[in-house]
């Protein structure tokens, strides 16, 4: 998902020539950019981008999953989840300390998810209706991101790839617990079952569309290519994410919803229909169903506890000059 | 089972009364996931309720053994009506703003720090091995809720006001804690139980305390409400459970 990070991206900088290959030499080398090394703007600015995206969709992600956790059908259930949501917010706390090495606030950060200045993954603006829905997220929505995480791991700035490797780590986690939601389902009852399918009806276009635009259309790519940033195109990891779950949805007995679906012996991976781009840009663009309620259940979070935050901030302060009080005695 | 007197029944509901406040408070936090002030507090509401969730998970189970009918954690949670949910009325109450959620947890905690050590004394292994793993986590609810009321008494006006009202809203729930009915009272004579009337003065030496840092004032003794012990509740647990069981009551008799 976090591909997305990279749409509109602009790495455009302004170092001269001699900086540039002095940089380009240490990411070649694979050596890690840590966050007080020189670096170019652009790649600065590309960072921020997309880590910031990323501990958004980490975030607003929290929202469908939180749909579920009064309702989870067991009390294991309701504690995985709870676990899980978490987790997500654990990676998001991860992130925005990522992002603030390279000198951005998590207040600039959040002020800019909340005016609707930054994104965070089309993916979370799809409804959770069914308790399904929920192991459908953490089959392929988890298993999505961690394809795309995976070589994040790799990535040549330090914070970020040592926040990836954790996060993977507990990702893979919570895909294989969506995929035992989903096999629990497939074993059970007609309804069930029925109840499975239809989430993945819904979900599966969605997970495709994380990885972001076809190569063709993907702009700035080749630059963060170069950077390491990102190691792998759009369309690589979308196969490889089609070739990984497909025979999981076999396994399930589920049928996936693309006609067009067929393995190819040649290329080595399935071929698959068109996706809905139009639907994939009005999503991204503010227009999917969830969207409005997204933004506006993180601004009324925001809003609605303003008091508390500063509450916390007016007593640091009194204590500080309590403190202070006292040393003059 | 230490005591042949004991009637199976009289423990079972004593254990029921103890899962059903963690799991109903544990509820009341989970509300809470995505609409935290912070995402630090984010993450600390959701742990304090899987922490409250493990408690009743494993009181549950322990209450289904001691039925004996076959009745496991997930058939005491979800299939139960509220005339038949034991738990306190104050772990009910509605989450409100932030701090009536921090005093109600607060009060809890208070509680619930002496409870679980005392019953570490039980003479029921099982329940003294709930409350050894159970009273390290509350500690922790305790200290954490506690700081964020001296934040919020002694923070800045408008907190100071909100956290006067949610202490007023809830002061008249917190004596139900305490109550020892003849139910309560036979366990305690069989060296099971805690007896709860004996934590009242730990309970307010600990919120007189936190009060004092937070600038607050102990509201009077001038009401309380009890009957959640015998099944009679508020209006809101009704809606609590109609969330909590929505799914075991419509796919009755399925795994998930």
């Amino acid at each position: 998902m976090y591909s997305q990070g990279l749409i509109g991206a602009d790495g455009s900088t302004h170092e001269d020539a001699a900086f540039l290959e002095a940089f380009q030499k240490r990411v070649d080398a694979e050596l890690k950019i840590e966050p007080n090394d020189p670096m170019p703007a652009g790649y600065r600015k590309t960072l921020v981008r997309q880590i910031a995206q990323h501990a958004h969709s980490e975030i607003v992600g929290m929202l469908p999953e939180g749909n579920w956790i009064t309702r989870a059908p067991t009390l294991r259930r309701k504690a995985a989840l709870l676990a899980k949501v978490q987790d997500e917010g654990g990676h998001g706390l991860y992130l925005y300390s990522a992002a603030e090495t390279l000198g951005v606030s998590r207040e600039e950060l959040v002020d800019q998810l909340l005016s609707g200045k930054a994104k965070y993954s089309s993916i979370f603006n799809y409804p959770a209706i069914t308790w399904a829905d929920i192991g459908t997220i953490g089959w392929l929505v988890d298993g999505a991101a961690i394809m795309n995480q995976i070589p994040l791991c790799r990535c040549s700035f330090g914070p970020y790839a040592r926040a990836m490797i954790r996060v993977c780590k507990e990702e893979s986690f919570h895909q294989r617990q969506g995929y035992e939601i989903m096999l629990t389902l497939c074993k059970g009852s007609e309804e069930q079952k029925a109840m499975a399918q239809d989430a993945l009806d819904r979900w599966w276009w969605p997970s495709l569309m994380m990885f972001g635009p076809h190569d063709a259309d993907s702009t700035h790519s080749d630059q963060s290519m170069a950077w390491k940033i990102k190691r792998f195109t759009n369309d690589e990891l979308r196969q490889k994410f089609i070739d990984a779950t497909v025979p999981q949805a076999e396994f399930l007995g589920l049928t996936m919803p693309d006609p067009d679906l067929k393995w190819n012996e040649q290329k080595g991976g399935y071929d698959h229909g068109e996706i809905d781009w139009d639907e994939f840009w009005r999503v991204v663009k503010g227009d999917g169903i969830c969207n409005r309620d997204r933004m506006k259940a993180r601004r009324k979070a925001h809003d609605d506890n303003a008091w508390v935050r500063e509450a916390a901030l007016a007593y640091a302060e009194k204590t500080a000059a309590r403190e202070t009080a006292v040393a003059a005695e | 089972m230490p005591n042949a007197d004991l009637k199976p029944e009289t423990l079972f509901k004593y254990v029921l009364r103890l899962a059903d406040d963690q799991l109903i408070l544990g509820q009341r936090l989970g509300e809470w996931c995505g609409h935290a002030p912070t995402l630090e507090e984010e993450l600390a509401l959701a742990n304090i309720g899987l922490d409250l969730l493990g408690q009743a998970r494993s009181l549950y189970s322990y209450a289904g053994e001691i039925e004996g009918k076959g009745r496991g954690e997930d058939d005491l949670a979800f299939l139960r009506p509220e005339r038949e949910y034991l738990n306190a009325l104050l772990v009910e109450q509605p989450n409100g703003d932030f701090a009536v959620t921090i005093v109600r947890q607060v009060f809890h905690a208070a509680f619930m720090v002496p409870f679980w050590r005392a019953m570490t004394a039980s003479s029921d292994e099982t329940l003294a091995a709930i409350a050894a793993k159970s009273l390290k986590e509350v500690e922790y609810h305790l200290r954490h809720s506690s700081e964020w009321l001296i934040r919020l008494g002694d923070g800045t006006q408008e907190s100071h006001r909100r956290s006067q009202d949610a202490l007023e809203e809830l002061w008249g729930y917190a004596s139900e804690l305490f109550e020892m009915d003849a139910l309560a009272e036979e366990i305690l004579d069989c060296g099971i139980a805690v007896d709860a009337a004996a934590l009242k003065a730990e309970w307010d030496a600990t919120v007189n305390a936190v009060l004092e840092r937070a600038a607050l004032t102990r509201p009077a003794d001038s009401w309380s409400q009890s009957g959640g012990r015998s099944g009679r509740h508020s209006e809101h647990l009704g809606h609590i459970l109609s969330e909590l069981q929505y799914m075991q009551r419509t796919y009755p008799g399925l795994s998930w």
